[in-house]
């Protein structure tokens, strides 16, 4: 009976996955990294996720800074941190917040900080919403790979 | 599948951005290759041993031209957009070099700009990839890692039956077979057509989780 509970928790995650492809929040950029898991990299997938949260926080913050600035702007900083944001975040299929990104550099680079605060809120919420949904799914596969009583997960 | 018993192939990677890095060096594991990822293009030519002399120099002293590179690198993969040194430019600095010349170079970037896919194209890139790069993509380096076995061993080819069923092409070859890819090919052509949609990535509908 032990596989009964993975196997709850495997149709969980495929579920969540499903809803947040649906959403568009996740594109198939996510599931090739999880084709990359195998295991002689059995954590990859949150690894990078991992690094990804905190580099983009470090963005984030970055970019707070520069749309809140009184006197002047820093639109060419602000697009090289979106740069930067837009190509991490499409590395690891998180579609629509790739796409508020590139909105918001739009915004920066016509210099119009109205857009560029009602971009960043956007984004920030984006964020927050996808790191708890990623976070989420770490959570049930954790769970799932010592329900099924393996190390590794299963490649499919 | 097995490896050949001559050595692995050793691809260094460049590229500014920290998870791009994990995800190519990933990739290029996967995919049974050595591999070295460094964060910008300065480093790149400091581990190729690219020294000024060298590019002062044309004509590299008689014996061992390679003294200055400690690593053989089979492969370059490296990003566009970098602070400072380009993509672009580490790629004409190569290509410059005697010693270095003859590594096949690649670049990625996630912006599709013709203009600068053909302008890395003649300047002697093997492939252009837009990013994010998948395994489909990185499947398409060993056809060009081997040619340059070949060249300085001088093995009889080696015919592996697996991703790629096309000989070894020549670089006219290769922009002949993009036009008439459609599949899973992100390179942009001369003529700059739309990219095809149509990818071999796993299906939204067939989700598996591993």
């Amino acid at each position: 009976m032990l596989g009964l509970g993975a196997d709850r928790l495997r149709a969980d995650m495929n579920r969540l996955l499903a809803f947040l492809f649906h959403q568009g929040v996740l594109d198939e950029q996510f599931l090739q990294l999880q084709q990359l898991q195998d295991e002689s990299s059995p954590n990859f997938v949150s690894e990078v996720v991992n690094i990804y949260f905190h580099e983009s926080e470090k963005l984030l913050r970055n970019l707070r800074g520069l749309v809140l600035e009184r006197e002047f702007s820093d639109y060419k900083k602000m697009g090289i941190h979106l740069n930067q944001l837009i190509g991490s975040s499409s590395s690891i299929g998180a579609k629509r917040l790739t796409n508020i990104c590139v909105a918001f550099r739009a915004a920066s680079d016509q210099n119009n900080p109205t857009a560029c605060l009602r971009a960043l809120e956007l984004l920030e919420h984006e964020y927050c919403y996808l790191k708890n949904k990623l976070h989420e799914f770490f959570q049930i596969e954790q769970q799932r790979v010592m329900a099924a009583g393996v190390r590794y997960p299963i490649q499919n | 599948m097995g490896l050949a018993p001559e050595s692995q192939f050793h691809v260094l990677a460049v590229d500014d951005n920290l998870i791009d890095r994990k995800v190519i060096e990933r990739l290029l594991k996967t995919s049974s290759y050595q591999v070295t990822t460094v964060d910008s293009a300065g480093k790149a030519l400091e581990f190729l041993g690219l020294l000024e002399d060298d590019h002062i120099n044309p004509n590299p002293p008689p014996v061992s031209p390679n003294n200055h590179q400690e690593v053989e690198v089979n492969l370059i993969i490296t990003d566009y957009c970098m602070p400072g040194m380009t993509g672009y430019d580490l790629l004409k600095k190569i290509k410059e070099s005697s010693s270095l010349r003859n590594i096949p170079v690649v670049i990625m970037s996630s912006e599709n700009v013709p203009s600068r896919i053909n302008r890395c194209l003649e300047e002697g890139a093997e492939e252009f990839f837009l990013k994010p790069v998948s395994l489909s993509d990185v499947n398409k380096l060993k056809p060009h890692m081997m040619k340059t076995k070949d060249k300085n061993h001088q093995n009889p080819e080696n015919q592996e039956a697996s991703k790629q069923p096309e000989e070894q092409p020549t670089q006219q070859e290769v922009q002949k077979q993009q036009q008439q890819q459609s599949n899973n090919n992100k390179r942009k052509t001369m003529e700059a057509e739309d990219l095809s949609p149509d990818r071999t990535r796993p299906r939204l509908n067939g989700l598996t989780v591993v």
